[in-house]
């Protein structure tokens, strides 16, 4: 009992950081019409940026993460907006995935070439010390991670639905030509919205790397964890990519436990195609409407 | 007129694919025959993607079942032409299954269905020992010989090669001219008015699914033969985006599309030797540019260039092509 509720909690913990990535996904694709394919990438190379902050420019830490941040805003956010996206609208579709691919190489290659091919030790955001609760061993770095995910996600929420501009945000997601006429400036709307995913994806970054390492193809395996979180859950809500995340988090570290490891990355895949199949609308979204 | 000359063209094309490889070191041979088995993966997509509009992130992985299973029966001592149809018929089949999602979801989600498919066949190669060899792979498997003739030289499996790849190329070209050809167009074009006009895009749907897979799945009984080892890692999911960049960066939905792309996907880095490791940067910016300014490809970008010297016919603007892939 002791050892399932750590495997529980440590799969909550990676499951709450694949779900800021889902989240963060799932803005751009509601808002922006944008199914970005190098969602993993953009996860990947933000660790890179705080390592360039540490270890060439020799910045403490907390400098390090500050720069990671506002340089993922403006790389991952701004740029990507305006020279990949902008360009290629009204023309979504196709064309647009396929350049996101590419976007997905370029950052990928950028970061094997620039910094290193092998995988990098991070430092540490949180303590590795451990607690023993009621006879299970609980890492107090899974339980910041969580908390600090949530806190994010809950914010998140709050912004989307309590200011002026998060409704904003929601009625460009759901009705571009109408939120035009009533007076929401969509494009910049849509704006935040890269913006918005790229610091999550910066918070997803900072959090997962001292587990995984930071190396130039974390990238794909993320991404596809990213977009299955956003789909099984419901991609047209913010609640639905949260339950993905964690579901698929929990339910990798429990096969992995119990069932099988060279197995463990099949199911989220089999998880995938079965609710696509089934439920193609997600566990929790609705079939029409759309929300952020 | 234009037929005649088409008939030239295309002979002299031939002809410049049969003299390509003489003279040349066998490095040289092997790449012309890796670019001819991506081309026919890649215009299997293209039937797929260009002419019905289906997106497939699966081609490699279609590419792994046809090479794992020539390898597996040409191992065992048969024949190449058993391993090949048995495998093409697996792909067909496979890919009759895998279309069923595209049924009920479009797009991006059918996107996302494939790819997970190709992580589970990669995951299925790597972790089944006792069938693909996991990790160690497949090595060691002979070369067909055709008539009493071996190719297990490279220049009589190069010309092996092209006779096959004429071969499925006449049979696409067949295929595109078809009732199905058009009915495929049609869809790609718009589902609903085509079923309204009695297509069965049901039926439709699947068999570009199926057909374009059996080009993957004739790709890799030709790779297994040509490498002589395959492991999981040559049918990972970054070759199907290869082949994807191929049919878009040619051109999908044009006959001649793949074989341009998979001429620049294949042969570039040879020529870009120089860049070293920024080759697939320059490559990634360079698909990028090609997608903001031409989406058609470079195929599509050749005929909006002839089409600015050439003077057009007006064209009647309540005739023009419906939605644009």
């Amino acid at each position: 009992m002791s050892e399932f509720l750590q495997v529980v909690l440590s799969g909550l913990a990676t499951g709450s950081i694949y779900a800021l990535a889902a989240i963060g996904f799932t803005l751009v694709w509601q808002a922006a019409q944008t199914v970005n394919f190098a969602q993993g990438e953009f996860v990947m190379l933000p660790a890179f940026f705080v390592l360039i902050a540490l270890n060439w420019l020799g910045w403490p830490l907390w400098a390090a993460l500050a720069f990671g941040l506002v340089i993922s805003v403006l790389v991952l956010g701004l740029l990507f907006k305006k020279l990949v996206v902008e360009p290629m609208l009204p023309n979504t579709g196709l064309p647009l995935i396929i350049a996101t691919m590419a976007v997905a190489i370029l950052l990928k290659e950028g970061a094997k070439e620039f910094y290193g091919a092998e995988a990098q030790p991070y430092p540490a955001l949180f303590p590795h010390t451990t607690l023993s609760v009621g006879g299970a061993v609980v890492s107090i770095q899974d339980i910041l991670n969580i908390l600090v995910s949530l806190s994010v996600v809950l914010a998140l929420t709050l912004f989307l639905d309590r200011t002026r501009t998060g409704r904003c945000i929601q009625a460009t997601a759901q009705n571009p030509a109408v939120a035009e006429i009533l007076g929401v400036k969509t494009r910049r709307m849509v704006l935040y919205t890269f913006l918005i995913n790229a610091a999550l994806a910066a918070l997803a970054s900072m959090l997962i790397s001292p587990v995984y390492l930071a190396k130039f193809s974390n990238g794909e395996t993320l991404g596809i964890v990213a977009f299955i979180a956003a789909i099984v859950g419901g991609f047209n809500q913010i609640r639905g990519a949260l339950v993905g995340g964690l579901l698929i988090g929990v339910l990798d570290n429990l096969t992995a436990t119990y069932v099988t490891t060279t197995y463990r990355a099949a199911l989220p895949l089999v998880l995938l195609i079965v609710i696509i199949l089934w439920r193609p609308q997600g566990l929790l979204g609705t079939s029409e409407g759309r929300q952020v | 007129m234009r037929g005649t000359l088409r008939i030239v063209f295309l002979l002299l094309g031939l002809g410049v694919l049969v003299v390509a490889p003489l003279g040349q070191g066998n490095y040289v041979i092997y790449l012309l025959c890796s670019w001819l088995i991506f081309t026919i993966a890649a215009m299997g997509l293209n039937l797929t993607l260009g002419y019905a509009g289906q997106i497939s992130l699966a081609q490699a992985s279609f590419m792994a079942i046809g090479a794992y299973t020539t390898a597996i029966v040409t191992l065992a001592g048969w024949p190449w032409v058993v391993g090949m149809l048995l495998g093409v018929v697996e792909c067909l089949i496979v890919g009759l299954l895998l279309g069923f999602p595209a049924l009920r979801v479009k797009g991006h989600f059918l996107a996302f269905v494939t790819l997970a498919f190709n992580v589970l066949v990669f995951l299925v190669s790597r972790n089944e020992e006792w069938l693909t060899g996991g990790i160690y792979g497949l090595s060691g498997m002979p070369r067909p010989s055709v008539l009493g003739f071996s190719t297990m030289k490279q220049l009589p499996f190069y010309y092996f090669t092209l006779f096959v790849f004429v071969v499925f190329a006449a049979l696409m070209y067949g295929i595109i001219r078809s009732p199905w050809g058009r009915a495929f167009k049609a869809l790609r074009e718009n589902p609903i008015r085509a079923e309204s006009l009695g297509v069965d895009t049901r039926r439709l749907t699947l068999l570009a699914f199926a057909i374009g897979s059996a080009g993957g799945g004739l790709a890799g009984a030709l790779v297994s033969p040509l490498v002589q080892y395959i492991d999981p890692t040559s049918f990972a999911f970054g070759h199907s985006l290869r082949i994807l960049l191929m049919v878009v960066v040619g051109g999908s939905g044009y006959f001649f599309g793949p074989m341009l792309g998979a001429a620049i996907v294949i042969l570039m880095p040879e020529f870009l030797r120089f860049t070293e490791g920024y080759y697939l940067m320059i490559y990634a910016v360079l698909v990028i540019v090609l997608m903001v300014y031409c989406p058609s490809g470079l195929i599509g970008l050749g005929a909006k260039l002839r089409d600015l010297v050439r003077r057009k016919p007006v064209e009647r603007g309540d005739l023009k092509a419906g939605a644009q892939l």
